[in-house]
């Protein structure tokens, strides 16, 4: 096998060919490389967290120096990495390929999307160095707006500013997927990958504006002193919570979508079997993207909004889950009867089904009113997210980074080690996150600085879980290295995997194909 | 003499929480329905992933069987989903029947105990006066009301062994209950993100027998409780001239006001619950009664947050037509 003579990669080798390209392809290897920084600055906070947390007291770093770094790691790892990770990268590579087209409908603003985001990360970089933010990713008021002494409106600001980056990359999406399918390429017969990222599209356009108000409301109120939360000037502190997560639970699903999205198509690769219930998929996907707007209040049980709204949250979050839950057994079924192979990409997947189905499953325990009430703003919590957002969608991501980097390089990586990394990252990720239900069900705050003895061991347990995780995410960062460096030819479909951007060259040429395909079937036609 | 209570303070590492409270055992009834049916589910998915992983493993030559027709696979579909339905109501159902039970106040005349919270510490204070900061003497066998506001930012009352969590938020009254069942001494924390100290935003509720607990309340009453405080203020502040007197401004009668609904000189109605009470001490304006001028002076910067819940809990004592009893007697 040897590669195509050009392709998108050697099309150009200044710099001004990078910055100034409208082709997806580059675009999305620029979302790589940042979204890459960030994810290392937010680890490296986490890291810091949990080498404080090996004590029971706080003597590492100081309160402050704690909050802020909390405050760093919720913020970058939310705005910066997981709300744009999969789409804005593989989502931006693939779903022209998928669809058939030669770029997304708007290639020049999915360049200004970019530097859009480019600038928000300045910001609140500018905001972590110019002496940090303490507020959490949830900038909770009237702390934020009254109390806190830290860089609220920097960040605040740099999050408002990376809310149009989504914005614009969600209406890209959206057009691109109604207007620019290929011949024959019907919305039944859509990957699930693409439905995905069209359902987190839809997210982002409608909720992402809710969001911008809030913190716009945050930053006048701090600037200007107008009482919107303020109490004293007869402003209301709860008005910001629903503001708040009327955007952030939707914004979970945009958290987690993609990476079904992903695991549908490793999935069906590796057992070779078409996906079970297709339809059933579908409607899943695009039932959990609309309910997701009507449960934001399971975030306010014990904060003081009437017991009856408690009641209708808690029954909307039940159902909401019930959809989920369609898709895992999807999923399990699809195996039955396939030849499945263990490749690293079928391992991602396969870690993401389970440990999703334990944070979707703790989300029920959540969801349960009376039991909230002790579980809530305890590390149950955070390990219930964590499931679901590291869990699940950063190990979705990995995968597909690993399915596809053949595509997106035309190069192969290590077997052995790759596999290697992936089962690291399972093993590791339950050593550090199972104990925390633990801890949350014992009672232990989140956000604490300092805490009473008796939950010292459970601690240590998952700070020792978090170097093995540490371990399944640098790996990857030496294999793909080597990969682009001296890999090997990886060949047009190295998986032997239908969907139409395996139908072209690896690297795929600037244009994506050099004729237009057509589609004549369903997707997945594995045997 | 809360000595004895010390040895009690949980320490080494335990794998369940201590139940102090009637609600205890019926939250973790739940919590362990709950978790077992999680378990369940994650089980069988896990065992079938690994079933199939080995029986369908591609380099096993195991006869495949063709696909599962589609009519089959929309029943099990169909199947999964409604079964699934049926017992997320049944769990929604339990779960927010003790919530209404746990939350919704009983009402009626229980020991009330006012909490205030500010960065970063608890202020308690009891119906006879004794005062605290950081520690909660209750006794066991008897309903216990929280009354909880914050001077600042939210903060959330949360007393693990109790299952039991409340935001203190600023401006609102939030009430809880409980009753403890087991003397001995537990985590109060702050469960809600409030700033530098939020982590040792800490203290310790003291669980005494109702006789230890008569004594300790003996012995640092200041026997002045807080609505008798309120009422002292009501006149201090001036509040009783327009409020009672008959001088020249007239003022709406205050005795039976609370958890009244009062009609606004905006046409609305408004029910006159605490954060209202205190919204009419503060921001006057913000709620002119209808039928009378907005004349009364706003205190905002000149009374304290306990002083204001004093005079909240002194309004909130009083029955329709106590004014007239008392001062025709
Ligand atoms: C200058 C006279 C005056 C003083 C002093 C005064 N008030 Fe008032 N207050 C009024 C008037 C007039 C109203 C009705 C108009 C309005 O709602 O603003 C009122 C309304 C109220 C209400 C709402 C009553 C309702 O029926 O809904 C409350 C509660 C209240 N005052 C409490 C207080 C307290 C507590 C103080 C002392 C800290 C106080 N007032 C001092 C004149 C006064
Ligand atoms: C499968 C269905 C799900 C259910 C039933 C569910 C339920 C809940 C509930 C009830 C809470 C509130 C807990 C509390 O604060 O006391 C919660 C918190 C949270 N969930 Fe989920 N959840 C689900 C899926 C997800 C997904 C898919 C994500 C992310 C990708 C997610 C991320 C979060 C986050 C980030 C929080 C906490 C936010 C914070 O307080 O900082 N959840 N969930
Ligand atoms: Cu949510
Ligand atoms: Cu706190």
């Amino acid at each position: 096998m040897s590669e195509p003579e050009t392709h998108y990669l050697n099309d150009g080798w200044t710099l001004r060919s990078w910055l100034l390209t409208t082709d997806h392809k580059r675009i999305a290897w620029m979302y790589f490389a940042t979204i890459t920084a960030f994810f290392f600055i937010g680890g490296l906070a986490a890291l810091l967290v949990r080498l404080e947390l090996l004590t029971p007291a706080g003597d590492m770093v100081d309160s402050d120096t704690y909050n802020k770094l909390f405050s760093a790691h919720g913020i970058v790892m939310v705005w910066f990495f997981l709300v744009p990770s999969i789409p804005a990268t593989m989502g931006n590579f693939l779903l022209p390929l998928m669809l058939g087209a030669r770029d997304l409908a708007f290639p020049k603003l999915n360049l200004l999307s970019w530097y859009i985001f480019t600038l928000g990360g300045l910001f609140t970089m500018t905001a972590v160095i110019a002496g940090g933010v303490d507020t959490g990713w949830t900038f909770y008021t009237p702390y934020s707006t009254l109390f806190s002494n830290s860089a609220v409106v920097l960040a605040a600001s740099g999050v408002f500013v990376v809310g149009f980056s989504s914005i614009l990359t969600g209406l890209n999406f959206i057009v691109t997927t109604h207007k620019m399918r290929a011949p024959g390429l019907t919305w039944m017969r859509l990957p699930l990958f693409c439905w995905a990222n069209y359902a987190t599209s839809l997210i982002m356009v409608l909720a992402t504006p809710v969001l911008s108000m809030a913190l716009l409301l945050i930053v006048l109120e701090r600037a200007l002193g107008i009482g919107i939360f303020d109490p004293e000037l007869g402003g209301d502190p709860l008005l910001f919570q629903h503001l708040f997560w009327f955007y952030s639970h939707p914004a979970v699903y945009i958290m987690i979508l993609p990476g079904m999205g992903v695991v549908s198509e490793i999935i069906t690769c590796f057992a070779r079997r078409p996906i079970f219930g297709y339809t059933g998929m579908v409607i899943s996907i695009m039932a959990i993207a609309l309910f997701g707007f009507i449960v934001w209040g399971h975030h306010m049980f014990v904060a003081g909004q009437s017991l009856y709204a408690g009641i209708l949250f808690s029954f909307f979050t039940f159902l909401v889950a019930v959809p989920s839950a369609i898709k895992t057994l999807n999923w399990t079924a699809t195996l039955y009867g396939g030849r499945i192979r263990f490749t690293a990409p079928m391992i991602y997947a396969l870690s993401f089904l389970g440990l999703f189905t334990i944070g979707g499953l703790t989300g029920v325990i959540l969801a349960s009113l009376a039991v909230d009430i002790h579980l809530h703003d305890t590390y149950f919590v955070t390990a219930h997210f964590h499931y679901i957002m590291v869990g699940g969608m950063v190990t979705a991501y990995l995968g597909g980074l690993h399915f596809w980097w053949p595509k997106i390089t035309g190069k192969l990586y290590s077997g052995p080690w790759s596999i290697v990394a992936a089962l690291a990252l399972f093993i590791g990720f339950n050593l550090t996150f199972f104990p925390q239900f633990l801890l949350g069900f014992l009672g232990m705050p989140r956000r604490y600085h300092a805490y009473p003895e008796e939950f010292q061991l459970l601690h240590v347990m998952s700070t020792l879980g978090a170097g093995v995780l540490a371990v399944g995410y640098l790996l990857p960062m030496v294999y793909f290295g080597w990969s682009l460096w001296r890999g090997k030819p990886a060949g047009d479909n190295p998986w032997d995997a239908t969907g139409l951007e395996w139908r072209t060259t690896s690297p795929p040429p600037k244009h994506n194909f050099v004729d237009t395909p057509t589609v004549t079937g369903r997707p997945y036609d594995y045997v | 003499m809360a000595d004895q209570y010390l040895d009690t303070v949980e320490k080494g590492l335990a794998l369940h929480p201590a139940q102090a409270s009637t609600s205890a055992a019926q939250v973790d009834a739940l919590f362990w329905v709950l978790v077992a049916v999680c378990a369940a589910l994650v089980l069988t998915l896990v065992g079938l992933v690994i079933w199939f992983s080995v029986r369908y493993r591609a380099g096993s030559d195991r006869p495949r069987p063709g696909g599962i027709p589609d009519k089959l696979g929309h029943r099990i579909e169909l199947g999964g989903a409604a079964g699934l339905t049926i017992a997320f109501i049944a769990l929604f159902a339990w779960a927010g029947s003790l919530y209404l039970y746990l939350y919704r106040d009983p009402g009626g005349d229980l020991l009330t105990i006012n909490v205030i919270a500010k960065q970063w510490m608890w202020k308690l204070q009891h119906p006879n006066g004794a005062r605290e900061i950081n520690t909660l003497h209750v006794p066991t066998g008897q309903r216990v009301r929280l009354r909880i506001t914050s001077q600042d930012v939210i903060h959330s009352l949360y007393i693990p062994a109790f299952r039991l969590k409340r935001d203190a938020v600023p401006r609102l009254y939030t009430t809880a209950w409980f009753e403890a069942t087991e003397p001995g001494e537990y985590h109060l924390f702050c469960a809600e993100y409030c700033g530098t100290d939020h982590s040792r935003m800490r203290g310790k509720v003291v669980v005494m027998t109702p006789q230890d607990y008569a004594d300790w309340a003996q012995e640092n009453g200041e026997g002045e409780s807080p609505a008798r405080a309120g009422e002292r203020l009501f006149t201090a502040y001036g509040c009783s001239g327009c409020h009672r007197g008959d001088g020249t401004v007239r003022a709406p009668r205050l005795d039976g006001i609370a958890g009244r609904p009062v009609v606004l000189a905006s046409g609305g109605t408004v029910i006159a619950d605490g954060a209202y009470l205190r919204d009419s001490i503060l921001l006057p304006q913000k709620h002119v009664v209808a039928g009378y001028e907005p004349v009364m002076p706003s205190y905002q910067g000149q009374i304290g947050e306990d002083e204001i819940l004093q005079i909240v809990t002194y309004l909130q004592s009083l029955s329709p037509g106590d004014w007239i009893t008392e001062s025709g007697g």
